[in-house]
């Protein structure tokens, strides 16, 4: 079955962000019913949320060296803040899912095939 | 001699999209299909056309598919990995196996149906959308679309390749989309094939006002889907819209090239039979009584088809209908249009106390706007007319529709003559399906 990337953005860092703030936990109440309904349907393969970018570290090999860079790779205002991985028999199936996660969490969602 | 263009041209798309269906594989299926007609443009001058060209050519296409399956069957593991657009009517995950492509290939005529959603797919952008669309169901070539679109050729193959690659990255699905995400779904597919429509009407650029294969390729596409999907009345609306558009061709150009407005348009030059049918289609729209926007465009566009004159227009009408459209979508464009009507009903000044009540920053980069702020203001006698002219001729890509804005600047500008409020050009634009919302960038 096809394997589709969905991740969630934020326009802007979210390192403030109060996660405490009643409607970020009734964003996160929402999203947990998400994954249920996707663990239910067969669908959920995995879910992660993310720490901001700003934890992030860049490790880079060329050949025998490895650097390490303090900060995400892409140096962009909008961070991705978290990823599904699901199951679907189709894309529509796969917009479906990120239509009601999108709802849930209520951030845009990108859908992204993976190979194969 | 059989005429294959119009062959090809009449059947392509149909053959496609069940060729599409059998082996869930857009560019295999365009392979076969071009085959197929090449092998049709040796054989049919010398045996003659067969009864049924289309059966004849979906048939040949499969055949020499399969053949070359076999041929290639060393490789038949990277074939069969291409082979990822699921039908409805296949079972998630189906390797199609070769012989099990002989039991498909009968035409389905939800096969148009299924590509036409399929290249209208939310998933891609609207240029995509169209430019798929013509290439699969119009069966235009990529240099053809490219012309149509004035649009550099390595842009456009461009394009409808990274549209091709997505849907089949993506496993986008071959099928009618169901009853609850219909309505979305269907839309995209009218404001696809109501861009094309629009795109024929008035080249955005191009030294010709209309390019008329766009147009009736736009015409052919409603006409399918109409027969694919009686009981949308949307459907039937676009039809009825473009007809009745169609209609006014003849009438729009002067034999120099110059565009002729609605106002002053040779009525004895609409085609009657186009508008008959547009008429029999807005009346069967208003039986149905479930309004949709482009159902209410027709309208609008079957009022002034009544009007034996310009003066005769019935505009108290087309104000109404023009509210309604606007309670149901409300649209800066459709703002704009109903304004130039109110204009026509209780003149200049109403019309530009309506204008005045829209937004302008949306419509700022908007000719049309321009253009029906510039007539309001000359018909009301008001100096700023020449700047409005100037901002629209600025903004017009178009040299036939830059002529004429340039005379009605200079009549503008001119002295006062008496009559002047009685100026022929009095209409606004009328409605044209699709009409592009003003780009916000």
């Amino acid at each position: 079955m096809p394997q589709y990337l969905l991740s969630v953005w934020h326009d802007e860092p979210y390192d403030d962000v109060d996660l405490s703030a009643p409607e970020t936990r009734r964003q996160m109440a929402r999203t947990d019913d998400v994954n249920a309904e996707m663990q239910r349907a067969g669908a959920w393969v995995f879910v992660a949320g993310l720490r901001p970018a700003s934890s992030a570290t860049v490790v880079r090999a060329a050949g025998d060296d490895v650097s390490m860079t303090d900060g995400p790779y892409a140096e962009t205002k909008e961070q991705m803040a978290g990823l599904w991985i699901i199951e679907a028999p189709d894309l529509d199936a796969a917009l479906e899912w990120a239509a009601k996660a999108s709802t849930a969490c209520g951030r845009p969602i990108e859908v992204r095939p993976t190979h194969a | 001699m059989p005429d294959l263009a119009g062959i090809f041209r009449a059947e392509a798309g149909r053959c496609t999209a069940t060729l599409i269906r059998v082996l869930g594989d857009i560019d295999l299926a365009e392979d076969a299909v071009a085959e197929a007609f090449a092998i049709a443009a040796e054989q049919w001058p010398i045996r003659g056309v067969p009864p049924n060209p289309g059966g004849w050519i979906t048939t040949t296409a499969r055949n020499r598919a399969i053949d070359r399956l076999r041929r290639e069957s060393t490789r038949t593991d990277r074939h069969v990995a291409a082979l990822r657009l699921e039908a409805d009517d296949m079972r998630p995950d189906r390797k199609p196996e070769l012989d099990d492509l002989d039991g498909f290939v009968d035409v389905v005529a939800d096969d148009q149906l299924r590509l036409m959603f399929l290249c209208c797919h939310p998933a891609l952008a609207a240029d995509a959308q169209v430019a798929l669309t013509l290439r699969l169901l119009g069966g235009l070539d990529t240099p053809e679309i490219a012309r149509a679109f004035l649009v550099p050729e390595p842009t456009l193959a461009q394009r409808i390749v990274r549209a091709k690659r997505k849907l089949r990255d993506n496993h986008a699905p071959y099928r009618v989309p169901h009853a609850a995400e219909l309505p979305d779904r269907l839309h995209a597919v009218l404001a696809a094939i109501s861009l094309i429509y629009t795109e024929g009407h008035t080249a955005t650029t191009g030294d010709s006002l209309t390019r008329v294969d766009l147009s009736r390729e736009a015409i052919r596409l409603a006409r399918v889907l109409t027969e694919l999907m009686p009981d949308e009345p949307e459907a039937v609306g676009l039809l009825a819209l473009t007809l009745l558009t169609e209609a006014r061709r003849p009438a729009r150009t002067a034999t120099d090239g110059s565009m002729v407005r609605l106002a002053d348009q040779d009525r004895t030059r609409w085609d009657r039979a186009l508008i008959a049918e547009g008429h029999a289609l807005v009346r069967a729209c208003l039986r149905r009584d479930q309004p949709g926007p482009f159902q209410i465009q027709a309208a609008i566009a079957a009022v002034h088809a009544d009007a034996a004159t310009a003066a005769a227009t019935d505009w108290s009408q087309i104000v109404a209908l023009y509210d309604q459209l606007c309670a149901m979508r409300p649209n800066a464009v459709t703002a704009l249009n109903r304004a130039v009507a109110i204009g026509e009903m209780r003149g200049a000044a109403a019309g530009l106390t309506a204008l005045d009540s829209l937004d302008a920053t949306l419509l700022e980069g908007y000719q049309p706007y321009h253009a029906a702020r510039a007539d309001l203001l000359a018909r009301a006698g008001r100096r700023d007319a020449a700047a409005a002219y100037d901002r629209a001729i600025e903004l017009t890509a178009n040299p036939t529709e830059r002529r004429f804005l340039e005379r009605q600047r200079e009549a503008a500008a001119g002295p006062a003559e008496p009559g002047a409020a009685d100026s022929p050009f009095r209409a606004g634009s009328p409605p044209t399906p699709g009409h592009p919302p003003p780009r916000r960038r």
